[in-house]
């Protein structure tokens, strides 16, 4: 029954999450188990109003947040139950998607952040002295400054598990399976069998996001499957590594500064 | 906002009823059938972390940066052509606004005592890393620039310092484009192209304010030109990035602090260059104008930034028209 790790890891060592929302029931088991384990700092206890979701987003703080959204539509073939209310509660739980093209890793400008032997993305603490440029770089808005710490922080895939053959505590505690840990390469096969299982039962409006390696982020170590479009449950659309426009953002920066040097010394051409 | 209504079939591979086939009308047609954006949000928060960089430091050190990059090259164009006086105001100048900058920037991170951890690797991946070795090699070229001449020891060393640190401004005064353009708030990533256009003209014209401002009037002609110069180069920069963006220019167009850094900047030039010539008083007001202008647009720059990754809308809205647009081509071939 234990857990082994070096079973699930396949040909290419990488390892993520598949996160199947269609399954997740809205427990916040993974919010608790990955604070309890990590020791994740309270951020406050706030009362939004958005359905169930108090939590709010993914932070320095908050390394799982499970999101609500309600909607007037029907689910499926699924009979609501309350007359002829057509009504939806969709619940995911998200987490940093450990990017194969890692803006907040190629940005860092300490070395803080690095790629582990298991393709995830990792912040060391000791290292770290809070630039913050990791912050904005995030394309998903994961990554956070810890203001107790001065440091980042976000979600390690419970590097320290791993490293005891143990999977991620939000998947281990996950009631559903909705979290679901192990090789990247067969969570993505196991997606898409998942995936044409839904729509069969009628959610025509289910997609994967993050799955594909051709995507502006490479891929995403840590993957889902939705029941609507990514905006709604706060994810973008078509997120990009934004140091894919590096090279062109150099080039532009080498011009205008051979453009000042030449046009500061031209002013100064004619002699007194 | 807790109805996240989009449409009843929610199927992404469908299409709707109504919505025609790109070419079904059966000529081809010049307009790309792409639909019309639609756009949600998670209770309309924001898609992106909001940046943890406070606007003093930052924006700050983006304008501190700029005026000791630029006077740095002022001076040495100064010192090689015989302007000593102008060569000594911008080298002191530079020295002051260089420490400004490593103060504005060790005071914004959140462990300062850490800041030499920045020297641990070099990464072209990232501009804070490129960033920080430019200032390594400029920093004690541009002190060793002021220094000599304020005292007037080792003259030699004086101008070898000076034109080192003459070649390397340019790279401290641009450099910090790429620093904001390289992150994934909307505004700044995608104005990459006009940025360091903007940055440069912007420190070419503080940097020339200051000249005007500490230099005598017979000496300060590379000042007046170079911010002429910068002011026309930042306004146009600054004018197309504004076309070029389309709807994301909307924080751009709407920040006050931009509108009125532009005003001062080509105030301050255009009187500068006429009657900041003969009027020592012209001139100071002139230099005044032109680095607070400069100020102003790096502000201005910033919030706008800060304004877009806030708003879930200029994150969502460019990323389902650039999906649109390549669904539409590919629908078409």
């Amino acid at each position: 029954m234990a857990f082994d790790l070096d079973e699930r890891l396949g040909d290419s060592g990488r390892v993520g999450f598949f996160t199947d929302t269609s399954i997740c029931i809205g427990c916040k088991a993974c919010e608790v188990a990955c604070k309890e384990w990590n020791h994740v700092p309270d951020d406050g206890l706030t009362f939004t109003g958005w359905s169930y979701d108090n939590t709010m987003k993914l932070s320095a703080d908050t390394w799982r947040h499970v999101a609500f959204v309600e909607q007037r539509r029907p689910l499926g073939h699924q009979e609501p139950g309350v007359g002829e209310l057509d009504f939806r509660w969709l619940m995911a739980s998200d987490v940093c998607k450990h990017c194969t093209h890692a803006a907040c890793l190629d940005v860092c400008p300490t070395g803080s952040l690095f790629r582990t032997e298991y393709g995830t993305v990792v912040v060391q603490e000791d290292i770290c002295n809070g630039c913050g440029y990791c912050v904005p770089a995030c394309p998903f808005g994961v990554i956070g400054k810890r203001e107790t710490s001065g440091t980042a922080a976000k979600c390690t895939m419970c590097y320290d598990r791993l490293g005891a053959g143990e999977e991620p505590a939000c998947a281990k505690t996950c009631p559903t399976d909705s979290i679901q840990f192990g090789d990247l390469d067969e969570l993505r096969e196991r997606a898409e069998r998942r995936l044409e299982q839904v729509r069969a039962a009628g959610v025509g409006s289910a997609r994967l996001y993050g799955h594909d390696p051709d995507d502006g982020v490479g891929g995403m170590g840590a993957f889902f499957l939705l029941l609507d479009e990514p905006e709604v449950y706060g994810l973008p659309p078509d997120p990009v590594v934004t140091t894919r426009d590096l090279p062109s953002m150099w080039r532009h920066v080498g011009v205008a500064a051979v453009a000042l040097l030449a046009g500061v010394a031209a002013t100064a051409w004619r002699r007194r | 906002m807790s109805q996240t209504d989009v449409r009843m079939d929610g199927s992404p591979e469908l299409r709707g009823e109504r919505q025609a086939t790109p070419g079904s009308a059966g000529r081809r047609r010049e307009r790309l059938m792409v639909p019309k954006a639609t756009f949600d949000s998670y209770y309309g928060r924001p898609v992106l972390n909001e940046p943890t960089w406070q606007a003093p430091d930052i924006a700050g050190y983006l304008f501190l940066g700029g005026l000791a990059g630029a006077s740095s090259t002022l001076a040495a164009a100064a010192e090689l052509t015989g302007r000593p006086r102008l060569a000594r105001a911008a080298k002191v100048g530079a020295l002051g606004a260089l420490g400004g900058s490593l103060y504005a920037l060790i005071h914004d991170l959140g462990r300062p005592e850490r800041f030499v951890n920045m020297l641990r690797v070099f990464k072209v991946t990232s501009p804070m890393s490129v960033g920080t070795w430019i200032l390594s090699v400029y920093g004690p070229h541009a002190g060793a620039a002021a220094a000599t001449d304020v005292t007037g020891l080792f003259p030699g060393l004086g101008r070898a310092a000076t034109v080192g640190a003459g070649i390397a401004g340019p790279a401290v005064a641009t450099y910090t484009a790429a620093l904001i353009c390289d992150t994934a708030v909307p505004v700044w990533h995608e104005a990459y192209r006009e940025m360091p256009f903007l940055f440069a003209g912007s420190a070419a014209a503080s940097a020339g304010g200051l000249g005007m401002l500490a230099a005598p009037l017979s000496e300060a002609g590379p000042a007046r030109r170079a911010a002429l110069l910068g002011a026309a180069v930042e306004v146009a920069a600054a004018a197309r990035m504004e076309r070029r963006l389309g709807p994301l220019a909307e924080p751009l167009k709407r920040s006050r602090l931009l509108r009125l850094g532009e005003a001062l900047s080509l105030a301050g030039a255009l009187a500068g260059a006429s009657v900041g010539r003969r009027s020592r008083v012209a001139a100071v007001a002139a230099g005044a104008a032109l680095l607070a202008g400069s100020a102003c647009t790096r502000f201005g720059i910033f919030r706008a930034g800060m304004e877009s990754a806030n708003d879930p809308k200029h994150t969502v809205q460019p990323q389902r028209r650039r999906l649109a647009q390549a669904r539409a081509e590919r629908d078409l071939t």
